[in-house]
Order: C-alpha cells, then sequence, then structure tokens
C-alpha cells in the first residue's frame, strides 16, 4: 500500500484525538498494518487547535511525525487557517462546511461536507461528530474497512452507544457521494 | 529478655556526648518493646539523619538509617509493602520538622500505622549547634549569635492540625511515663507521634548557659506538668505532658486492601 | 490477529512491561509527560494485589521504593526532569546501600520548569551525575514501543541482578506517541528474580560482605536476619565505618560491580554498520529520524549506518570504539547540546571526525535536520 499519512485537526472536545487513535488502532489491531499516532500536548491543546498525527503503512514506520499529510482533517476555521498549507501536492483535505469556510485553493482535493448538520439531524447528538467524520475519511480514503472501526469502537463504547456510533459512521460514509479521491 | 538484649553490642560504645537525652529515648523505647512483649523479627525502625538518628544502629531490629528529613516516606514504603509489620521512625526535631516537615505533615494526614518520636533537644546536634525551628526565639545557637527570631512549631499542635490520631508529649525526666507513653503510641492502630523533650548540654545547655544535663533534666522537671493540671491553670506557661489525642480513624494500609478487594472483583 | 497484540502509547508500553518482569510497588508524584505510567498503575496494580502510593512529592515517592524494595518487593517510580533532579539524593542512598530500584524518567524540555509538554534528551548527563560523589550507575533508553518493553524488563533484571537502580530515560515522544506491541507470553523473556542469603537464622548474615562473583545475596526486612542499612560509608555489617580500607573497599565495589562489566551491559542495536561510510550514533525517539534517514539514503546507494545505543550508562565505550573505527566520519544525532556526543567523542580513534545533528528548541529532530549536516559533512552545501 501506498503509505498513509493523516493529520487531524480542530478543537478540543471535538473527539479529533479519539478518532486519530480510533483510525490507527483499527490499522493495526485489525488490518495488521503498521500505525502510528501522536498529538500536540499541553496548553495548546487545551482550546485552540488540536492536532493529531497518523501514519499508516505496510512497512516500519520510524520517523512518526507527519510534516505533509496527504490527507489533512480540518474542523475548525482556527485549525484550517494554521494547517491548510501544510497538505501534500494531491493530497485530500476534508473540512466541515458548518465549522470552516474555505478561503483559497490548495492542491489538492478539497471535500467540504456537512458532517455535523448531518449529525444532528440524523442523530442528535455531537457526541458522534468525529465517528461520522471518520465514516467519511475511510470512505474517501480506503485507508481501513469500516468493520475494522466498527470492531474497534466495540472494544472502546460502552454498549448502549454502540449502535449510535455505527450510526454515525455509516451516515458518514454515506456523505462522500461517488467522488472518491 | 534484658535491655541489652535488645542491643547491638558490638557497635557500642555510642556516638551521644555524656549527658545526652537521646540515650534515656532508647532505654525508653526498649522498655516499652519489653513490656510489649514484641519480637524483634517483627520490627523495623527507621531514622534520618543527625545524632538521635544514629539510634537504629544499636538496636537489634531490622533497622534503617536514611538520609536527612526523609525517614517518614522510606517508612511509609515498609508499612505499606509489609503491613504486618510494626514500624518506628526516631526523628530529631530538625530531622522530622524542617527538612521532614512536608513528609511529617502528610505521614499523620494518611494516618499510616506507624510510631513517629521526635526527639527535641531544640538544636542541630550533629552539625554542631545550630538553631532548629523547635530552638524558638531568643535562642542563642552557633547560626544565631545574635539570638533567634525565629519561633518555634509546636509539635502537638501541628500532629493534631496534620491529623494524627496519637499525639503525647513526654520527657526524658519522666522516663517512666516516657515508657507508658511510647507504649501506648506502639500499640495505637494509626500514625502515633510522641514528642519527647530531651537535653542538649553540649550545645543547648552550653549556649544558653541553663547548665550541665542534671540541671537541664531538672528544667523539664520544673517546667511541665500533666495535661489539664491544676498548675498549669496557675501558670500557663508551664510546658504539658501525657496524651493529647488518641482517636480511631481508617488506617492507611487498611484502607488500601478496600481498594485492592475493590479492584480484584472488578477483574474476576 | 493474536490478541497479544496492543496499540498503546510509550508509557503504557513501559507499564506493561513493569507488570510482566514482576512490579508491586509503585510510588510517584504526578508530573509531565510520566504521568500516564502513574495512572496506569493506579488502575493495575491493586487488580494484581500489588501497592500504588501517590506520595507528596518525587523525594518522598523514591524514598517509598526503597523503603519497600527491602522487604523483597520490586519496585518502580516514574517521573520527568524536574522530579528527577529531586530524586538524585535518594537515588544515591540507593547506590550506596545496594537497594534494586528502577526510575523512569520521561524526559522533557529544560533546565527548570523547561517546556514540559515537548521533547528533550537533556537528562543525559543527570542520570550520570546527578547525585554527589563517585558512583556507577545503570541508564538505559528505547526507541520504539518493542523495545521500551524489553529494556524495562532488562532494566528490572539488571536491578536485582547487580542491586543497583536502574534509570530508564525515556522522552516525551516515545512516551506519548502510540504504536504496535506485540505482547509477549508468560515466560517468554527471562525474568531476574532477588538473589536471597542461603544463610540461616541464628548464622551471622553479613549484607554487605560480596560473594566471590560480587553479588550480595539479600534478607529481606521481616525475615530471620536483622540488619543495619545506611546512606554512610558501612562495614561487611552495614554499620557507619571511617576506617580506609573499609571506605576504599566499598568504593572500589560500588563502581568496578558496574564499571567493570560496561560491555556485559550494553545493549545496543545495529543497522547497516558493515561497510558503512558515515556512521549515525543515537538513541532514544532521535534514532528513529537517523534511521529514517538511514533507510532512505541507503536506497540510493549511500553507505550510511546507525548504531542505536539503549545502554548510554555505563557509556559502552568498546562497542562504539570498535564499530566506527575507519569510519570518515560520525554523527550523533541527539536532542540536546551533546551530552552523548561527549561520550563518544572519548571512545573514538579520531574524535575530530565525530558531529552533531541536534535540535534544542523543543521540536522533535527531522530527518531534514540530519540530513543538513550530512550535505555540510559530504561538502555538498545545504
Amino acid at each position: 500500500m501506498e503509505r498513509c499519512r493523516l493529520v487531524f485537526s480542530g478543537s478540543g472536545g471535538q473527539g479529533v484525538i479519539t478518532a486519530a487513535i480510533i483510525l490507527a488502532e483499527a490499522a493495526v489491531l485489525c488490518e495488521g498494518l503498521n500505525a502510528v499516532q501522536s498529538q500536540s500536548y499541553g496548553a495548546e491543546a487545551r482550546g485552540g487547535a488540536t492536532r493529531s498525527d497518523v501514519i499508516i503503512a505496510d512497512t516500519p514506520i520510524y520517523y512518526p511525525k507527519v510534516l505533509q499529510p496527504n490527507v489533512l482533517v480540518c474542523l475548525t476555521q482556527e485549525a484550517y487557517n494554521r494547517f491548510s498549507a501544510i497538505i501534500r501536492p494531491g493530497g485530500l483535505l476534508i473540512t466541515d462546511s458548518r465549522y470552516v469556510k474555505i478561503q483559497r485553493k490548495v492542491d489538492a482535493l478539497q471535500r467540504e461536507l456537512p458532517i455535523y448538520r448531518t449529525v444532528m439531524e440524523q442523530i442528535g447528538k455531537p457526541i458522534v461528530f468525529n465517528i461520522c467524520m471518520l465514516g467519511a475519511l475511510i470512505a474517501l480514503t480506503d485507508v481501513v474497512k469500516p468493520t475494522s472501526i466498527i470492531n474497534v469502537l466495540k472494544t472502546r463504547v460502552p454498549s448502549d452507544f454502540l449502535e449510535m456510533n455505527q450510526k454515525a459512521l455509516q451516515l458518514g460514509m454515506g456523505l462522500t457521494g461517488a467522488a472518491r479521491a | 529478655m534484658a535491655v541489652k538484649d535488645y542491643l547491638r553490642e558490638r557497635f557500642f560504645p555510642h556516638l551521644w556526648c555524656p549527658g545526652c537525652g537521646h540515650g534515656e529515648v532508647l532505654g525508653g523505647l526498649i522498655r516499652a518493646i519489653e513490656n510489649l512483649g514484641l519480637s524483634k523479627n517483627e520490627i523495623v525502625m527507621v531514622s534520618g539523619i543527625g545524632c538521635s538518628s544514629r539510634i537504629t544502629g544499636y538496636v537489634d531490629f531490622h533497622t534503617m538509617h536514611t538520609i536527612h528529613g526523609r525517614a517518614l516516606a522510606f517508612a511509609t514504603g515498609v508499612k505499606l509493602a509489609r503491613p504486618e509489620l510494626k514500624i518506628i521512625v526516631p526523628m530529631g526535631d530538625g530531622d522530622a520538622l524542617a527538612i521532614g516537615g512536608n513528609h511529617f505533615i502528610h505521614a499523620a494526614r494518611r494516618n499510616v500505622d506507624m510510631t513517629a518520636i521526635v526527639m527535641n533537644n531544640r538544636i542541630y546536634g550533629m552539625t554542631g549547634g545550630q538553631f532548629s525551628p523547635l530552638s524558638g526565639s531568643n535562642i542563642s545557637a552557633s547560626t544565631a549569635p545574635y539570638r533567634t527570631i525565629d519561633k518555634s512549631f509546636d509539635v502537638v499542635e501541628l500532629s493534631k492540625a496534620a491529623g494524627a490520631t496519637f499525639v503525647a508529649r513526654a520527657t526524658s525526666y519522666h522516663a517512666q511515663q516516657m515508657t507508658e507513653v511510647i507504649e501506648k503510641a506502639i500499640l495505637h492502630k494509626g500514625f502515633s507521634v510522641v514528642e519527647v523533650l530531651t537535653q542538649c548540654p553540649t550545645y543547648f545547655g552550653r549556649k544558653n548557659k541553663i547548665g550541665d544535663a542534671p540541671e537541664m533534666i531538672k528544667w523539664f522537671k520544673d517546667h511541665t506538668t500533666p495535661i489539664g493540671s491544676k498548675a498549669k491553670q496557675e501558670h500557663p506557661e508551664l510546658i504539658e505532658r501525657g496524651i493529647f489525642v488518641q482517636q480511631e480513624g481508617p488506617e492507611y494500609c487498611e484502607e488500601y486492601q478496600k481498594i485492592v478487594e475493590r479492584a480484584m472483583k472488578g477483574r474476576s | 490477529m493474536g490478541k497479544n497484540v496492543k496499540f498503546l502509547q510509550g508509557n503504557e508500553a513501559c507499564v506493561e512491561a513493569a507488570l510482566y518482569a514482576g512490579l508491586d510497588f509503585y510510588a510517584g508524584y504526578p508530573i509531565t509527560p510520566s504521568t500516564e505510567i502513574a495512572e496506569h498503575l493506579a488502575y493495575r496494580l491493586p487488580q494484581i494485589g500489588g501497592k500504588f502510593l501517590q506520595m507528596e512529592d518525587e523525594i518522598a515517592s523514591i524514598c517509598a521504593i526503597i523503603g519497600a524494595s527491602l522487604t523483597g518487593r520490586k519496585v518502580m517510580t516514574a517521573t520527568s526532569g524536574p522530579g528527577f533532579s529531586l530524586m538524585q539524593e535518594a537515588l544515591g542512598y540507593a547506590v550506596m546501600a545496594e537497594i534494586p530500584c528502577v526510575i523512569v524518567d520521561v524526559q522533557r524540555g529544560g533546565p527548570s520548569t523547561g517546556i514540559p509538554t515537548h521533547v528533550s534528551q537533556g537528562d543525559v548527563n543527570q542520570a550520570r551525575w546527578g547525585t554527589h560523589g563517585d558512583h556507577a550507575i545503570i541508564a538505559l533508553t528505547a526507541s520504539n514501543h518493542q523495545d521500551v518493553f524489553a529494556i524495562t524488563v532488562e532494566a528490572f533484571n539488571l536491578s536485582e541482578t547487580y542491586r543497583t537502580p536502574v534509570i530508564l530515560l525515556f522522552d516525551e515522544v516515545v512516551a506519548h506517541m502510540r504504536e504496535r506491541l506485540v505482547m509477549p507470553e508468560p515466560g517468554e523473556v527471562q525474568l531476574v528474580e532477588r538473589l536471597r542469603t542461603s544463610v540461616k537464622e541464628g548464622v551471622d548474615y553479613h549484607p554487605y560482605l560480596p560473594r566471590e562473583d560480587g553479588r550480595l545475596p539479600m534478607s529481606d526486612f521481616g525475615g530471620v536476619h536483622r540488619y543495619n542499612v545506611t546512606g554512610l560509608v558501612h562495614d561487611m555489617w552495614g554499620f557507619p565505618s571511617t576506617e580506609p580500607r573499609v571506605v576504599h573497599a566499598l568504593l572500589r565495589h560500588l563502581v568496578d560491580k558496574l564499571e567493570n562489566r560496561t560491555n556485559e551491559l550494553a545493549r545496543f542495536k545495529e543497522f547497516f554498520l558493515e561497510d558503512a561510510e558515515i556512521i549515525l550514533i543515537s538513541y532514544g525517539s532521535s534514532a528513529r529520524s537517523a534511521l529514517h534517514v538511514v533507510e532512505e539514503r541507503r536506497q540510493r546507494g549511500e553507505r550510511l549506518g546507525l548504531l542505536e545505543l539503549q545502554t548510554l550508562w555505563p557509556f559502552p565505550r568498546d562497542v562504539v570504539r570498535n564499530r566506527c573505527a575507519g569510519t570518515k566520519a560520525v554523527v550523533v544525532v541527539e536532542m540536546n547540546m551533546g551530552q552523548v556526543m561527549q561520550s563518544v567523542k572519548l571512545a573514538v580513534e579520531h574524535p575530530e571526525r565525530v558531529f552533531l545533528a541536534n535540535r534544542i528548541d523543543s521540536v522533535f529532530i527531522t530527518p531534514a535536520d540530519i540530513i543538513n549536516i550530512l550535505r555540510i559533512i559530504q561538502g555538498k552545501g545545504v
């Protein structure tokens, strides 16, 4: 497989880091791939722009950080303003249409998706915003299978909330239409 | 057993000065242990640094002579690791309440079952007579050539406030009473503090012109009184001795055992 | 996948390994970036009947584990630079009294409060010389979670074997990143249990009289042998002594028991060293960036190799000297101002061929940082 370098960004409380961990864990535990996840810590992780890096590959990963992501997710305007310039040419930029106004064209496939709106309209609970985003991401990239994400969710989410998470994942996958990366 | 059966005679003579009060505390401690009929194998004595802390070398228990001020922290580790052992922690006043003050209040707060004995001679003897946080003001010391301006801690009040469940004061003059108080402190389930007023004729006595050891010991006789005595009402400046606090409270090792049970249940 | 595969943080890998090695007593004080170790052990230790203590400070934490170790427990504490500074006096006590214990220092930016949440490798020399007086120490490190596991178990084994504190010098990047850990099965990794005395009750036990092989069998506090433990220079009874012969013999013993085994204690990994013209020497998370560069440059035919050190103290000078013999240049990759480079220069035949690729601005060193230095050495310009 092609080495996949992802950066997830947003603000504290959106579940950005949790989503990154779930994706990387799915790659390692369910698909036998290598993955490394890291995140920004400290004052900058409390409010302001939160960032988590994930690398997924079928070869060993040494340098664990992402300098130029081929997949960049921005869930706030601040995160978009700060990180949109680092995307790898030809990469994929996913933004949430409620939170982010695209200001300039980058050399990447830009997908503005109504993730937050869909979650609130169909489920009504913002807590699964991040899982819906993951659904859209795996539909666009095929980096891991949906069943792998669901298997990880089963170990992390209380059983009462599993169905809601699965629904959010499906909704996210449905948002991307035919336009695949 | 005779007193000498509790001593490591191999390591005598001890290093204390003639007239030093620490030997009286050693005697009181051994008599208390003998009266209680404790086995030497079940006693761990942990001390820090200073004249008083050398006591651990002379007794035939499991003994740990540690670093300055930290005896209670080492002792907490020993006790939590082996709760069935009896832990006795003799400390000097500077050791316990200057450099070791933080460990002292936290050991009291946790209520770990062990006995802290503060051998209070109001001076740093080992290093040559500097003032301690228990010297009090207007005291002459090698680092107070113009006399001290520092107020002293009241060990009893400090221990009470920090949550010790047994707090007592004794003196080297009242040897029989000291033994009784130490016995009760060792039997007490929880953190017990015994402050023993002892004399340092070499530094405190000489620098403050109080006289030699017998005169210093007599000072304890004349300036202390049992708790709540009539003499105290008439002469409020007298220092009270006896048991100030003796109450039950959740003991740390027992409480921790409940955590272990909860954690193990959650697992099976 | 087998169920013994985990995806976790480096700090958690350290916890898994410590428990595998038999840790049953931990005392600590919260400090970034080591805190996850305390958090996980607070949860895990009571489940196996072990003890977790949150103490009033780092001094109390190391004192408590030393006390617990004397009763026969396997013990550990974890901290970061400022807390490690506070522990130094008691660390010296454990050296002097020869009490097994493991101290984890997850390094962060310093000096002082520095940058708590960012990476650094600035404590290498503190691990060696933080406590006062001549002494020897073991300090180990690792760059990935599988190695964090192995080296943590090793730390417990060496600590028990040589009755010495062992320092695990991890760093923020390895501690916080998540990656795969394949958990060894029980029994798969050899564990060293404490060597206890065979001296019977009633017979004189000399706690500080080394056997012929230099090892000191212990007797647990609470057992049948009552003896004295002190931080003062002491004789074979553990009793204070100022006898010059005793002082000399004790200091020689404390230093020789480790320094004379420097090669035996050397843990390291070699990548493409056979024909390397330029050797990178690195350790901890920096070694990940170094290996990234080496693998990439090898594909272009450049003869680059990596010597990854896992034992930092006693410094594996023979290993470094042998591997670097005949190379054009040696580049030490680390996140400090050359703390390991100093040792490398002392070890190699041509110290003038030793260079430093470092970063001290709290940013994790990148492959590009290393390549820039290589280009200068190779005369290619930046």
